[in-house]
C-alpha cells in the first residue's frame, strides 16, 4: 500500500524565466535564465544534482526530441536525462520524476526543467500538428479553443444557465487574471482589461472570445528537490514540501461511452483532486487550500475546474466566480500570479511555472502579489489534452510544518 | 411477381442552391450575353462533396429498407471521378458497408455513361443472381463566366436493378455511337471545350437525338403516343420539346429538366430525371429516358403496381425541398479552387495519408462501422480490442457495428473560428448515437446564420475530411449534419 509523498520532498529553489514574444532567446538561453535564477535559490553547484528531468509540449517545433538539450544547455555533469511529455501536463510530469527520484533515494538533489519556444511558428495559438496516424483518420483537426469550447455548450445545458450569465462569469475569470498579471514583472500580458472589452472581443470559437482564451508563449521554469533532511543540512529553514502529487489520465470513457460523461467537467481532475487532498490530509479544501493556480488555458476550464476541484458546487462556480470568491482578495485566490492567461503558456514550463509562484507565496517573496492572509497550503492543477480525453495533474506544496 | 427491373431508385443534390443571378451580376462586366441563362438556382456542393461523396448519398438513398449484404455489384457513372486510377466505386462500396464479395465498376467517358450504365445494367440483371446498384453523379468543372457554369447543377442519382418485386421493368433499349464532337474533354484538360451551340442543337440534340428517338421507336415496337413520360437530359431550352414534336410525342410527357432548381448534373442528370418521374408515376406510365452524347442512349420503362410500396426516401423531391438559397459566388469559386484562396499557415499541416493505416481502418474511417461488445452490448467507436464499458473492459468481445445510418443526438460542440476551414467557422462537437456509441465529430451543412444547440438530431453524411494538397488525395470520412 503506497503511503504517499507527503513531506517526503523540499524544494530547495526554484526558477523561472521571463514568459513572453522572447525573439532574441532560443529554448536553450530560456532554459539557462530559469536555471541560473533556481541555482542562486538553491545556493549550489551543478555537480551536486544528480538526475534531470525535462518537459516540453512540442519538442518538434522548437527544441527537439530526447533530453540531450537539456543536458547540452546547462552542461550537467553526464546525469541521467529523462525527457517527458504529458501535452500541456508536462510540467508537473518533470516535477513529478524529480521528485520521485528524490523520494525513491535514488537521487539526492534532482532539477526538474520544463521550456517552450513557440514563437518560431510563424503564427500565434498552438502549432497544427498529427495526433497520431489513427487518430488524424478519425478524429477533427480542431484548434484548443473549439477543443475546450464545447465545455460551454455542455455545462450550460446540463445545468440549465443563461448564455449571458456564463458569458459574464468566463469574462470574470479574465478580467481577474489580467487584474493579477498586471503586477507580475515576468508576465508576458500586464495589462488590465475591462468587462466590456471581453464580453465584446472577437468570437474565437464559440463562445470563447480573444480574452477567454490564452496565448502562447516563449518561456522555461524549474525546481530544484531534495530531501527535507538534505535542505535542513544546506541551511534552509522555512521549507515549503510537496504535500501531494497525483495524475489522473483519461481511458476513454469520456471521448467513447454513450450517455456516460456529460461534457461539463474534467473527470481526471475530479479523480487526481480526490487522491491529492487524501494524499495531503486535506478534507475541507475550501478551508485549507489557501491559494489555487489552475490550468486556465480557457476561461471555461478554470471556470469548471473550480467545480472538479471541488472549490464550487456542481453548477454553482459561474456564481462563485462572479461573486468574486476566486479574485485576489476572494476566499482562494486563483492564477495570483496571472495564470496561464497573462503570465503566459510555454507549455512544458507551465507546470513548474504554477508551482514557482505557489512557492514564492509561501515563503512570502511574492511581493505586489503575496496574499494578505499567509497561505500553508498551495494547489496547481496542470491539464494536458482536451476535455474529452486528458491528464490532470494536481501538485499542493505547503511549508513543511503545515 | 418476381420479374427483372428497377427494384429502387434515390438521388441526392447538395443543400447549397447558388443563385445563377449571383453569378451573372459578378461576370456581366465581360459576359452580359448570359443574360438570358440567369434563371433560377443551381445545386453546388460544399467544399468537401465530390462525386463520389454524391454518390454514397444516392446510393444510401436507394438502398433504403434493402439489406446490404444481399447487394451484388455496382457501378459508378460520372465524367468527374475523382480518381483516374483508383477504383471509385470501391470507395463507394465501402461507404455504404456492402459486402467484400461484390463487384464494383466505373464508367466514364461521357455525359451518357450514366444512363448507359443502367441500360447494361438491365440488360445483364436476367443473368445476376443479385441486385446490382446503379449509380451515376457528377460536379463539373466550369470555367468562370462560361455558360456550361450557368446550365450545370451538382447531383447524384442511384437506381437499384435486379430480380423481385419490381417498381419498373424494361420494355427496350437502343442506342446510337456516332464521334460527334459537341464538346470534349481530353486528359490534357481542366475545362470543357464546347463548339458552336447552333450546330450542336440542331445536328446533335435535334439530329443525333431525333434520329435516336425515331429509330429507337420503331426498333422497339412502340407508339410515341403511348408515352407517358419522356426525359430528355439536356438543359438548353426548347430542344426537349422540339424532340417530343419532331417524334409525335405529347407535349404534356416532357419533363421538367430541373433546370430552374438544380440544373444539368452531367452524367447523373438522366437518372436524377428518371427519379423524379419514378417519384410521380402511376402504375403503367411508360417513361422513354434519352441521354445524349457522342450518340444517345435510350431506354423506354413501363411502371409497375408496386411503385407506391416502396418506403420514403430524399430523392429529388426531397433535394429540391432541403435548399439553401447561397449568393456566395465568391465562396464557390474558392471552394471549386478556381480562386486561389490565402489559407494561412494553419492549412499547411501535411495531410499525408498512410496507405497502411487506411487498410486496416478502412471499415472505421469509411464505412463507419464500429464496435458492439457481445457481453455487455455496450456500443463504440471506433472498434477496439478491450471494451470502453467501465464496469465490464472485456477482452476481444466486440463484433462489428454500422454506425452510418443511426441517428444521433450533440452532446456538446462549438464554432470554431480559429481552425483551417474551407467553411468558417467549423462546427464539431460531440454525438451519441441512438442505442450507443459515441465520437466526436466534425459538423457538415450548417450555413450562414444557422445555428446547433446540444440535443439537437444529426444524421452522418460521407465527405471529404482533408485534401493532401502535396499529394493529390482527398481523405473521406463521416460527419454529422443536422437532421432535417
Amino acid at each position: 500500500m503506497a503511503r504517499g509523498i507527503k513531506d517526503k520532498v523540499a524544494i530547495l529553489g526554484m526558477g523561472c524565466s521571463r514568459f513572453g514574444e522572447r525573439w532574441d532567446m532560443d529554448a536553450d538561453n530560456l532554459m539557462v535564465e530559469a536555471f541560473d535564477e533556481a541555482m542562486a535559490d538553491a545556493g549550489l553547484d551543478v555537480t551536486q544534482i544528480d538526475a534531470a528531468w525535462l518537459g516540453v509540449g512540442f519538442d518538434a517545433q522548437n527544441i527537439g526530441p530526447s533530453g540531450l538539450p537539456l543536458s547540452i544547455a546547462l552542461r550537467l555533469p553526464n546525469i541521467g536525462v529523462t525527457k517527458v511529455e504529458n501535452y500541456c501536463a508536462s510540467g508537473t510530469e518533470s516535477f513529478r520524476g524529480a521528485v520521485y527520484a528524490v523520494a525513491s533515494g535514488a537521487a539526492d538533489i534532482a532539477l526538474a526543467m520544463g521550456v517552450e519556444k513557440l514563437k518560431d511558428t510563424g503564427y500565434g495559438g498552438l502549432p497544427v500538428r498529427s495526433r497520431g496516424t489513427t487518430y488524424d483518420m478519425l478524429g477533427v483537426t480542431g484548434s484548443a479553443p473549439g477543443n475546450f469550447a464545447q465545455i460551454a455548450s455542455a455545462y450550460g445545458a446540463a445545468y440549465g444557465i443563461d448564455k449571458g450569465d456564463l458569458k459574464r462569469a468566463m469574462a470574470h475569470v479574465s478580467v481577474k487574471s489580467h487584474a493579477n498579471g498586471a503586477k507580475n514583472p515576468k508576465a508576458h500580458l500586464r495589462k488590465p482589461v475591462d468587462m466590456d472589452t471581453v464580453l465584446n472581443a472577437p468570437m474565437i470559437a464559440e463562445p470563447l472570445g480573444l480574452f477567454d482564451c490564452c496565448g502562447v508563449s516563449d518561456g522555461a521554469a524549474c525546481a530544484i528537490v531534495t530531501t527535507p533532511d538534505i535542505a535542513r543540512g544546506l541551511g534552509k529553514r522555512d521549507l515549503v514540501t510537496v504535500k501531494a502529487l497525483q495524475i489522473a489520465a483519461s481511458n476513454g470513457y469520456e471521448l467513447q461511452y454513450a450517455g456516460g460523461w456529460n461534457g461539463s467537467s474534467f473527470l481526471p481532475t475530479r479523480i487526481a483532486a480526490k487522491r491529492a487532498y487524501a494524499e495531503a490530509g486535506v478534507d475541507r479544501p475550501r478551508q485549507q487550500i489557501s491559494l489555487t493556480e489552475v490550468h486556465d488555458c480557457f476561461s471555461i476550464t478554470e471556470l469548471v475546474t473550480m467545480e472538479d476541484l471541488s472549490l464550487s458546487d456542481n453548477g454553482q462556480a459561474w456564481r462563485d466566480i462572479l461573486n468574486g470568491d476566486f479574485d485576489a482578495d476572494g476566499r482562494t485566490p486563483c492564477q495570483i500570479d496571472g495564470g496561464l492567461k497573462c503570465f503566459g503558456h510555454p507549455i512544458g514550463a507551465s507546470g513548474l511555472r504554477m508551482l514557482y509562484e505557489n512557492y514564492l507565496q509561501l515563503l512570502g517573496r511574492a511581493g505586489p502579489r503575496q496574499r494578505s492572509t499567509p497561505p500553508s497550503l498551495a494547489l496547481s492543477h496542470n491539464l494536458g489534452g482536451m476535455p474529452s480525453q486528458n491528464v490532470s495533474s494536481i501538485a499542493i506544496v505547503g511549508l513543511s510544518n503545515a | 411477381m418476381d420479374e427483372v427491373g428497377i427494384l429502387s431508385f434515390g438521388a441526392y443534390a447538395p443543400r447549397k442552391r447558388l443563385s445563377r443571378t449571383a453569378i451573372y451580376e459578378a461576370n456581366k462586366w465581360f459576359a452580359s450575353g448570359l443574360k438570358g441563362l440567369a434563371k433560377g438556382e443551381r445545386a453546388i456542393g460544399d467544399w468537401d462533396e465530390d462525386s463520389i461523396t454524391m454518390a454514397v448519398e444516392a446510393g444510401r438513398d436507394a438502398l433504403r429498407g434493402f439489406d446490404r449484404s444481399a447487394i451484388g455489384s455496382l457501378s459508378l457513372a460520372s465524367t468527374t471521378l475523382p480518381f483516374a486510377d483508383r477504383l471509385n466505386s470501391g470507395i463507394v462500396k465501402e461507404a455504404l458497408n456492402l459486402p467484400d464479395a461484390v463487384a464494383a465498376s466505373d464508367a466514364a467517358g461521357s455525359q451518357r455513361a450514366g444512363l448507359a450504365s443502367l441500360v447494361q445494367a438491365l440488360q445483364a440483371a436476367p443473368q445476376k443472381s443479385a441486385p446490382h446498384l446503379c449509380l451515376a453523379a457528377d460536379m463539373r468543372r466550369t470555367r468562370v463566366a462560361s455558360e456550361l457554369e450557368l446550365l450545370c447543377g451538382d447531383a447524384a442519382a442511384g437506381v437499384l436493378v435486379g430480380r423481385g418485386k419490381v417498381v419498373a421493368r424494361v420494355l427496350g433499349s437502343f442506342s446510337i455511337t456516332t464521334d460527334f464532337l459537341d464538346h470534349y474533354r481530353s486528359a490534357r484538360m481542366e475545362f470543357d471545350y464546347g463548339y458552336e451551340p447552333r450546330w450542336v442543337r440542331d445536328e446533335g440534340y435535334l439530329g443525333i437525338g431525333g434520329r435516336t428517338l425515331s429509330e429507337g421507336l420503331v426498333a422497339m415496337g412502340v407508339k410515341a403516343a403511348s408515352i407517358n413520360r419522356l426525359i430528355v437530359a439536356i438543359a438548353v431550352r426548347g430542344v426537349a420539346e422540339a424532340l417530343a414534336k419532331k417524334a409525335g410525342i405529347a407535349a404534356e410527357a416532357v419533363a421538367d429538366t430541373l433546370q430552374l432548381k438544380i440544373g444539368e448534373a452531367g452524367a447523373a442528370h438522366p437518372l436524377l430525371m428518371l427519379v423524379a418521374a419514378l417519384e410521380a408515376a402511376k402504375p403503367g406510365d411508360k417513361i422513354l429516358v434519352l441521354a445524349f452524347g457522342q450518340g444517345a442512349e435510350l431506354l423506354l420503362l413501363e411502371v409497375t403496381d408496386a411503385i407506391g410500396s416502396l418506403p420514403a426516401r430524399n430523392g429529388v423531391v426531397g433535394s429540391l425541398n432541403g435548399g439553401f438559397s447561397d449568393k456566395n459566388y465568391m465562396r464557390w469559386l474558392a471552394h471549386r479552387k478556381l480562386l486561389d484562396l490565402e489559407t494561412g499557415m494553419r492549412a499547411e499541416l501535411d495531410q499525408k495519408q498512410p496507405s497502411t493505416t487506411l487498410w486496416r481502418h478502412r471499415k472505421g474511417v469509411l464505412g463507419l462501422v464500429g464496435g458492439r461488445c457481445t457481453k455487455t452490448g455496450t456500443v463504440q467507436f471506433p472498434k477496439s480490442d478491450i471494451s470502453v464499458n467501465p464496469n465490464e473492459r472485456a477482452l476481444g468481445t466486440q463484433e462489428e457495428y454500422p454506425l452510418a445510418e443511426i441517428p444521433a443526438r450533440i452532446v456538446s460542440f462549438t464554432a470554431d473560428s480559429l481552425t483551417y476551414s474551407l467553411a468558417p467557422p467549423c462546427y464539431y462537437g460531440m454525438i451519441d448515437f441512438q442505442g450507443g456509441g459515441r465520437m466526436t465529430a466534425e459538423f457538415a451543412d450548417i450555413f450562414d446564420g444557422e445555428t446547433v444547440e446540444v440535443g439537437d438530431a444529426m444524421r452522418m453524411v460521407f465527405r471529404i475530411k482533408a485534401v493532401d494538397e502535396a499529394r493529390g488525395l482527398p481523405k473521406y470520412f463521416w460527419k454529422a449534419a443536422p437532421a432535417r
